[in-house]
């Protein structure tokens, strides 16, 4: 149902421009109007969300310890999986952000009769993952070719490297191809492990339809339809240089291409693919273990009711007398 | 009280989902699998609100009017307060990686056990009510009311997570569960929903010292009774002192362990160790609990129990504090202590007054854990060890959550037991360390009445003992929790029978040769030793 619903939802922003450019003649509201204010929304309400985050105090100091702690010299501390210092949270972040490395220790298990319960080492979300977000960000450096005049050099590098395979013409791209391959696995096991599908909300579904149907048409441009690309880069040069014009003979597919674009970054700051701001806050594994040497402080920190030492003798002092306990009143 | 199913009942476990979808399915609250509702008198000696007489199983909890009203509030508070809690709502893309890592949902298959699906009971009221998506779209963006049916599933299922944090390891963004559960907590406890087995050792911790409610004549005796044990095993007479101002040190520890075994036996590891050494500690009666069950309710009843550790260090004049073998008690101690009530500048950087060895990793805090303190005393040739005396023991370790996850303290019991054992086994290395399992009863979860889902909780624990036990002959399972002591036995019973349960302290006590000690036949336990077997 909840799949269903995301589908519906992105078949019909295919369908907008269809009918909008196709029927209503509107390129300059789908190719102008529409990428502004993607923008726009995606820079406030980013800038808003981490600043919500960011203003709220983290009260204590609470990583999740994955290896051995400082604490005896003899001892060798894991520095990466606990860390104690800057540099090692650093490292730490890192690895999470570029490899995935929580991910990377992922296990499965299995219930045998006895009982008997094994584990193992599973990869493929891993891997999934991985080859998902490495393929979406070569994707979008490579688009900078777009916006940029003269194209910078280290792009010929990332084309030449993306291509290398040198087979077609155009030349395949592999970073497009595992991008929608990786988008179909991430679907597929959301769809066909029971625990997974039984978690799923709309809005899980949704944002794997929309990079689904981003990643076809952007396919279906460059090896199917062929667009006139010198069009298209003449739009989107005016986009950046804010001398905006709508060139002629661009096909409506690259206004699909372009809306499903625009809502995908106008969504991102309302959904979870805010996760990949909300890592880099997570207190879990932004914070050092080093809370038994440098106090952490709490700023709401306030004063609490106590039971004192006090009162505690004073309701206990003949007992501890009787049992030869020291009293700080006789 | 309801009948635990037997072992072979209970681990025939269905992991296939409802068909209904999860907001459709309202809990459905099964005896064996909660604890009896908090006692008025143990609320009114806390100051929490709405104390009064209430059963989990009638239908009215008799909340105050506004409950709903209360708990919004309490939520967007907290929101505001805690950057965890905040992000955690927002982040979870629901990968699905934390769904099998949760010991209920290994031990029951109810989805409602996945950590994601634990979260995302709170997330979807969240959502309601502080997201504009979810006030706007509701159930498509999954989102849902907060109804009564909803908070006796918060009640439920906030009370079946032991904040083991073993999902916050895999999870990419390192969402911890245990964040979430004691928010849910939190919440709960602003209606007077908690569980007696809770709030009844906080408010015995609050008014005697300790959970168990032990008045200072009664640490003196069961303490003497422990040291008359010593004297029969090894012929040496120990007196410990209590409430001494001038001491060097604080001893700090759990006190489950002054009152039922295997935990007496590890406090018995400790006089013995302590004594050996000619160490210049006191006992305290007031700061007579190392464990906080206040953290099992909230941050601020939480920091009203660990303020005493501070007061008495601070009123005896000691040094610097020792703390004894317990798991949660040194995830608050690492990570809260010195937040809530320190700093701690009255004390001086823990010295070891036998090595001189400085304890540079607890220069603020000013504790040490007693398994540092005995690794280094080992690593600097300060005690006579005879492992022999432990050859009738196979041993393995479980590592505590806290203490693995919330601190880090890995090699430090290993180096200890390998020097006072020679027959050490690991257990399943994905089950060890940063990811070992819960004992299935932490949190508050150590009672009678809910034994089903304790046992449900601790079968992979107890089922990697098993393997360990079946391929090596295993026989004890070290640990450094005193509610691993307690928990670990029933568990023990239940799923592995046969192996018993011991503190590291209580081997290192029994492998330790002490000065003018007589020839040893037994040890701690009564139990003859290696080769000593038909001389009683």
């Amino acid at each position: 149902m909840n799949a269903i619903l995301s589908l519906i939802a992105v078949i019909g922003l295919v369908l907008i421009p269809l009918i909008g450019v196709k029927g209503a003649n509107l390129h300059f509201l789908f190719g102008i109007v529409v990428p502004y204010i993607a923008i726009i929304v995606f820079l406030i309400g980013v800038i808003s969300r981490v600043m919500k985050w960011g203003r709220v105090p983290v009260p204590f100091c609470i990583p999740t310890t994955c290896g051995q702690q400082q604490s005896l010299p003899w001892i060798k501390q894991s520095k990466l999986d606990n860390p104690s210092t800057t540099s090692g949270v650093v490292g730490r972040m890192l690895l999470e952000v570029l490899l995935f490395r929580s991910l990377f220790s992922n296990t499965k298990f299995e219930l045998r009769e006895g009982p008997k319960l094994s584990y193992g080492s599973t990869k493929w979300l891993w891997l999934g993952g991985l080859a998902f977000h490495w393929s979406f960000f070569i994707v979008l450096v490579r688009h900078i070719r777009l916006f940029t005049e003269p194209v910078p050099a280290f792009l010929k590098n990332v084309e030449a490297l993306d291509g290398f395979l040198q087979v077609g013409i155009p030349g395949v791209l592999i970073s497009g191809v595992v991008l929608l391959l990786a988008v179909t696995y991430l679907f597929l096991r959301r769809v066909f492990v029971p625990q997974v599908r039984y978690i799923s909300l709309a809005a899980d579904y949704f944002p794997l339809f929309l990079i689904m149907s981003i990643a076809i048409t952007g396919i279906l441009m460059r090896y199917f339809l062929r667009v006139d690309l010198v069009s298209i880069k003449t739009l989107t040069m005016g986009l950046v240089t804010f001398n905006t014009k709508i060139p002629e003979g661009i096909s409506v597919i690259f206004y699909i291409h372009l809306l499903l674009v625009s809502t995908l970054i106008a969504y991102i700051p309302y959904s979870k693919i805010m996760h990949l701001g909300g890592v880099l806050l997570s207190p879990t594994r932004n914070l050092p273990n080093n809370s038994r040497m440098v106090r952490h402080v709490n700023p709401w920190n306030y004063p609490v009711e106590v039971h004192t030492y006090q009162e505690y003798e004073d309701e206990f002092r003949d007992k501890m007398k009787n049992a030869g306990l020291p009293v700080e009143k006789e | 009280m309801a009948k635990t199913p037997k072992p072979d009942e209970l681990s025939k476990i269905n992991y296939t989902p409802p068909q209904s979808a999860w907001m459709d399915t309202p809990a459905e609250l099964k005896e064996g699998n909660w604890c009896y509702g908090a006692k008025p008198k143990n609320l009114e000696t806390l100051h929490f609100p709405n104390p009064r007489e209430w059963r989990v199983q009638d239908e009215d909890w008799k909340l105050p009017e506004n409950w709903q009203e209360i708990v919004l509030q309490g939520m967007r508070e907290r929101l505001d307060k805690y950057r965890s809690f905040k992000v955690f709502m927002d982040i979870c893309v629901r990968c699905g990686a934390c769904a099998d890592k949760c010991h209920f949902f290994i031990g029951s298959g109810d989805p409602k056990n996945m950590p994601v699906l634990r979260a995302e009971l709170l997330r979807s009221v969240y959502r309601g009510n502080f997201t504009t998506a979810g006030k706007i779209l509701g159930k498509i963006a999954g989102a849902r009311p907060l109804t009564l049916s909803v908070l006796k599933e918060w009640w439920y299922y906030f009370f079946q997570c032991t904040e083991c944090r073993r999902c916050s390891v895999f999870c990419p963004y390192g969402i911890d569960t245990a964040e979430i559960t004691m928010m849910g907590r939190e919440l709960l406890n602003l209606l007077g929903l908690n569980t007696d087995w809770i709030s009844g050792p906080a408010a015995n911790c609050y008014m005697k010292g300790n959970h168990l409610g032990l008045e200072p004549h009664t640490i003196v005796g069961n303490l003497s009774y422990m040291l008359d044990d010593i004297e029969t095993v090894t012929g040496i007479k120990i007196e410990p002192t209590f409430n001494r101002k001038g001491a060097e040190i604080l001893f700090v520890t759990p006190s489950g362990d002054l009152f039922a075994d295997p935990g007496t036996y590890t406090c018995m590891g400790y006089l013995m160790l302590f004594h050996e050494l000619g160490l210049d500690y006191t006992w305290s009666t007031y700061a007579s609990e190392g464990g906080n069950f206040g953290f099992f309710t909230s941050n601020e009843l939480a920091k009203r129990l660990n303020t005493k550790i501070y007061a008495e260090a601070r009123r005896l004049g000691v040094k610097w504090i020792l703390g004894g073998e317990c798991g949660h008690m040194w995830r608050v101690l690492n990570q809260y202590m010195d937040t809530w009530n320190g700093p701690a500048d009255f004390l001086e950087v823990p010295k070891s007054p036998i090595t001189g060895t400085v304890f540079e990793n607890t220069k603020s805090t000013k504790m040490v854990h007693v398994a540092e303190f005995t690794a280094d005393l080992i690593k600097n040739g300060k005690l006579k060890l005879d492992p022999k005396r432990n050859d009738n023991l196979k041993v393995t370790f479980h590592d505590s959550c806290n203490t693995a996850r919330g601190m880090g303290l890995f090699e430090e019991p290993r180096y200890i037991i390998n020097n006072v054992c020679n027959h050490f086994y690991e257990m399943d290395e994905l089950t060890t360390r940063e990811k070992t399992f819960c004992c299935g009863s932490g949190s508050g979860l150590n009672a009678g009445e809910n034994m089903e889902i304790r046992m449900r909780g601790g079968l992979p624990r107890a089922n990697a003992v098993k393997d360990v036990a079946e391929k090596y002959g295993v026989n004890m399972l070290a640990n450094i929790c005193a509610i691993d002591r307690a928990v670990l036995t029933a568990s023990m019973d239940y799923w592995v029978p046969g192996v018993k349960v011991t503190g590291v302290h209580e081997l290192v006590a029994n492998a330790m040769i002490m000065k003018g000690e007589k020839e040893r036949t037994t040890d701690l336990r009564g139990d003859p030793l290696p080769g000593m077997e038909g001389n009683e």
